[in-house]
């Protein structure tokens, strides 16, 4: 059987310092070295100042995944020497001296299968290596320390996945959970990375590092089990070893250095004093952790009678489900589900699109109150958002620039459907002995109105002229 | 112009105007630079005090606010940062490093208007205790130059033994301010644990060790410590000391208190001179209406073992990032790889160091942790445990605070184990993380000898009014410089 487990590396992208020091953990914004500080280029003399939102963002996380939470973590030094790490150790988390780390032993389902989480540990990322040059023998290696210290959650799985589409649907429910809470942006470039480890039957563990992306990740496990498939096939043995995942040529490679030789020489950091977090803070921070994903969903579907289809889209995804929740209420909420799942998303499929999004709440709210009281015609109201979306101006504005106003004046329909009669005499004849040919009648008076009849005051007023 | 004064006494002549602050910085200056080639407290001497002495005394005669230093000269081990200035540790490999910024207490000091008359010469990053493995050569005792000032903060205590300055601080990991002071017979401050913020402190074994004043009085210690204590948002062990004065009640004496003598560190090997000195300093404290009897800690056998392994291990890890790639000696990486490079660039620590990083690269290692790193841990929890045992009972415990007098410089720094040893009486405070004192007591043929009081964790200010009952029953001779 394939086994498969997973290193995943997130970013506290949305936190307002890095781990250790008062430097941004939005470290994307700046010039090369220019996100630095004394603690982050651990210069002589300074220390780590533990911030503590990020240790509470981190407890939400192994929360979320119905991980333990031990009441008192620690932090530990791992001893390396590497030209990203400016202490050369990083301050990290360890739970080899009992649990002090964020998260204990936890699991999620995906699916029907149980995917059983190690643990979670809070750490410091490590600076970034840019290689410059163009053979290995003139290339150079520079060091931006802008990241250096930004919050890193990791969270390890047990080997349970089977296949790779197992682990897809993880790291989608994973994505959703992380955006949901708050915590991270997991769209931003380098906010994900991870490590994979796989093994098919029979054959040795093979660990993959340095995937740069979740979609990525995913790839990488396929091309690792085929690999070691071709391999078993062939039968050729299956190294136990370290591999690389190249993210230009989308394959693993061997790794030839000895990491599984290095000893970090773990041990308590003495700078950070072990931190409580007692069943009291545990349950204050479960009351400021924003509702589960899974809890919304049945709430959209039991109290709305929203479709289950539509409730997943709408509760999975953050965008989407900060749009409803300020803008609905009991009456519009399935309109607005509506027009959310069936118009907006098309409109912002993309991470740029919804950057560049102008749609608000009172939009949408606008949007369904006008869809329900016949002021504009489903068909238009797409029209409408559209234009909302490109420009964020008042629906009221929208509608008259683009003359998209159901034409609802019973004077002035009246006009209409007199003409539609009249040049109709034999559709009239007809509609009056087969009562269900009327929507003829209907459409043509549609058609004289570009769409903008109201269809129920028009099948009214239709059916008194014709009586 | 008295340089032989007290930072009390200091404090006192300038508010009377019987002295400027430009006139004493200017006299220190001369001192030091007919001394300190001969002694070597200093490594670089601050240039610009004479202005800043001068500022200040603009702001007293402006009758403008003066911080409580009023210009005092003040020495610093140079492992503290003071901003835009030279922080060598002792080292090669910090030859030219410059720090950015300040340490937490030197921003509390510039604040009270002390002045940074120089950097004090130490053992090389805070490791020996003699101050001979400072890369720039060793200071001298000033009671015999042929002898060691003890160490690491060997710089500070001779500075202020040899009127170089007024106080200093020196930092304390195993000793290295208590051990200095009692050779040099100067009063020496270990804090407890937390209490003085660490941050800006160039880390040795960052989780036992603590910056320490070293002053001519245990008043003017009790002074420093009013400015530079308390909680630092900088470094998060610091504790909440709720602004205690440790002046105030500083006369209260050591009537009725219970004191625990140490048995384990009058020990054989100790001196006979520095015995019949503790033995007289308990009869002192006991004629103040003191109550003294032995107390025995068993686990004091294996504490400079514990401590050794404990900061090896902390210090191979606190060195790691002298790399010399961001910042360090002039050594070009071109032609290198990048582990054959550090490789190279680290063979400018010295010996000592090389030693201990050696050391800490192999007890907390994978295969070795048990036995020595993890069994060094088991030794301090235990030790602390058996402390805290006696402070239910004593409210202080005494010891001699070296158990020998101070050497000839040359005589023990080839033997690294028999130096170890000399630190047995002092590891325990920094391995519990209890306060401690050493109190110039009397002089053996020519030799300062410390008597070393330890306290209960935040028990500081009965610590120093103990150590000022002590000190006010000597009358010590002056030092023959």
């Amino acid at each position: 059987m394939t086994k498969i487990g997973l290193e995943i590396h997130c970013q506290l992208t949305n936190l307002e310092s890095k781990l250790f020091c008062s430097c941004k953990a939005n470290y994307r914004q700046f010039e090369i070295n220019e996100n630095i500080c004394p603690v982050c280029m651990g210069l002589p003399g300074s220390l780590p100042r533990l911030n503590q939102d990020a240790v509470k963002k981190a407890t939400m996380i192994a929360m979320a995944l119905n991980c333990s939470t031990p009441e008192k973590i620690a932090f530990f030094r791992k001893n390396y020497f590497y030209p990203d790490l400016p202490k050369n150790f990083q301050i990290t988390q360890l739970n080899i001296y009992g649990d002090t780390s964020v998260g204990g032993p936890g699991s999620i389902m995906v699916g029907d299968k149980e995917i059983r989480i190690t643990r979670i540990q809070l750490e410091e990322d490590p600076g970034r290596l840019i290689y410059e040059g163009s053979s290995s023998k003139n290339q150079i290696t520079l060091v931006d320390y802008n990241r250096a210290g930004t919050p890193l959650v990791e969270i390890v799985t047990e080997p349970d996945f089977e296949n790779p589409k197992q682990v897809r649907e993880f790291l989608n429910i994973l994505s959703d959970l992380l955006e949901n809470l708050g915590v991270s942006d997991p769209s931003l470039e380098g906010a994900m990375r991870a490590d994979a480890n796989v093994s098919i039957e029979g054959g040795k563990k093979v660990e993959i590092k340095n995937i740069g992306s979740f979609h990525d990740l995913e790839k990488a496990v396929h091309f690792e089990i085929t690999r070691q498939e071709s391999l078993h096939s062939r039968e050729i043995e299956i190294a136990q070893e370290t591999r690389h995942w190249d993210d230009k040529r989308k394959i693993t490679i061997s790794s030839r250095s000895k990491e599984e030789a290095l000893d970090y020489r773990y041990f308590l950091e003495g700078d950070i004093p072990w931190v409580t977090i007692d069943p009291a803070i545990q349950e204050t921070l479960k009351s400021q952790m924003p509702e589960s994903i899974s809890s919304k969903k049945e709430r959209y579907v039991s109290k709305y009678n929203i479709t289950n289809q539509v409730a997943d889209v709408l509760s999975s995804d953050k965008f989407y489900s900060d749009l409803f929740e300020d803008s609905h209420t009991e009456s519009n909420a399935k309109e607005i589900a509506n027009i959310i799942t069936t118009d907006l998303m098309g409109l912002v499929d993309t991470r740029e699109k919804r950057e560049a999004s102008k749609i608000t709440a009172t939009h949408l709210r606008d949007l369904a109150d006008a869809i329900q009281t016949g002021k504009i015609s489903r068909n238009s109201a797409k029209n409408a958002l559209y234009e909302i979306v490109k420009t964020g101006k008042e629906l009221s504005q929208v509608m008259s620039d683009l003359d998209l106003g159901n034409v609802s004046d019973e004077s002035e329909l009246l006009t209409v459907i007199k003409d539609v009669i009249s040049e109709e005499p034999q559709a009239v004849e007809q509609a009056k002995s087969n009562p269900q040919t009327i929507n003829y009648l209907v459409g043509k008076v549609m058609q004289k109105t570009k769409g903008k009849a109201d269809p129920k005051l028009t099948l009214d007023l239709l059916k008194k002229q014709i009586e | 112009m008295n340089l032989k004064i007290s930072a009390l006494d200091y404090v006192q002549e300038v508010q009377n105007g019987n002295i400027s602050a430009e006139d004493f910085t200017a006299a220190t200056l001369e001192h030091i630079h007919s001394i300190d080639e001969k002694l070597h407290a200093l490594l670089s001497v601050n240039d610009d005090a004479i202005n800043q002495a001068r500022e200040i005394d603009k702001k007293i005669k402006s009758g403008d606010k003066v911080g409580a230093c009023f210009g005092m000269p003040i020495s610093i081990k140079d492992n503290m940062c003071i901003k835009n200035s030279k922080t060598t540790c002792a080292s090669k490999m910090l030859e030219n490093f410059i720090a950015p910024y300040d340490a937490t207490v030197i921003s509390k000091l510039k604040e009270q208007d002390a002045i940074f008359i120089g950097k004090a010469n130490m053992d090389e990053f805070a490791m020996g205790l003699t101050t001979e493995f400072s890369a720039y050569g060793p200071s001298k005792n000033p009671w015999n130059v042929d002898c060691t000032p003890g160490g690491s903060s060997g710089g500070s205590a001779v500075s202020v033994s040899a009127f170089e300055c007024i106080a200093s601080l020196g930092s304390d990991t195993g000793g290295s301010v208590r051990n200095p002071a009692s050779f040099c017979s100067a009063v020496g401050y270990k804090p407890t644990y937390g209490l003085i913020s660490r941050y800006g402190l160039i880390s040795y074994a960052n989780s036992i060790e603590q910056i320490g004043p070293v002053t001519r009085t245990v008043k003017d210690t009790a002074f420093l410590l009013n400015m530079i204590t308390g909680l630092d948002p900088n470094d998060n062990t610091t504790v909440d000391n709720k602004n205690e004065d440790y002046l105030s009640g500083i006369d209260s004496g050591v009537e009725g208190k219970k004191i625990g003598i140490i048995k384990e560190m009058m020990a054989e090997g100790t001196d006979p001179a520095v015995v019949s000195a503790t033995k007289d300093a308990i009869s002192k404290l006991e004629g103040l209406g003191a109550i003294c009897e032995e107390v025995s800690l068993d686990m004091v056998k294996y504490s400079v073992a514990a401590y050794y392994t404990i900061t090896a291990t902390e210090a191979g890890s606190n060195l790691a990032r002298y790399d010399n790639l961001r910042y360090g000696y002039d050594f070009s990486v071109e032609g290198y790889e990048f582990n054959s490079y550090i490789q190279k660039a680290r063979k400018n620590f010295g010996p000592e160091v090389t030693r201990r990083m050696i050391i800490g690269g192999f007890v907390p290692s994978a295969g070795h942790a048990g036995k020595y790193f993890l069994k060094a841990l088991k030794v301090k929890s235990k030790l602390t445990k058996e402390i805290n045992e006696a402070f239910k009972k004593y409210d202080l415990l005494i010891a001699p605070t070296v158990p020998i007098l101070p050497f000839k410089l040359g005589e023990k720094i080839d033997d690294p184990v028999s130096l170890f040893l000399v630190d047995i009486n002092t590891v325990t405070a920094n391995l519990t993380g209890k306060p401690a004192i050493s109190v110039p007591f009397t002089i053996s043929n020519g030799l300062p000898i410390g008597i070393q009081l330890l306290a209960d964790s935040m028990n500081d200010k009965m610590l120093l009014q103990a150590a000022r009952a002590l000190e006010q029953t000597v009358k010590l001779p002056e030092v023959p410089i």
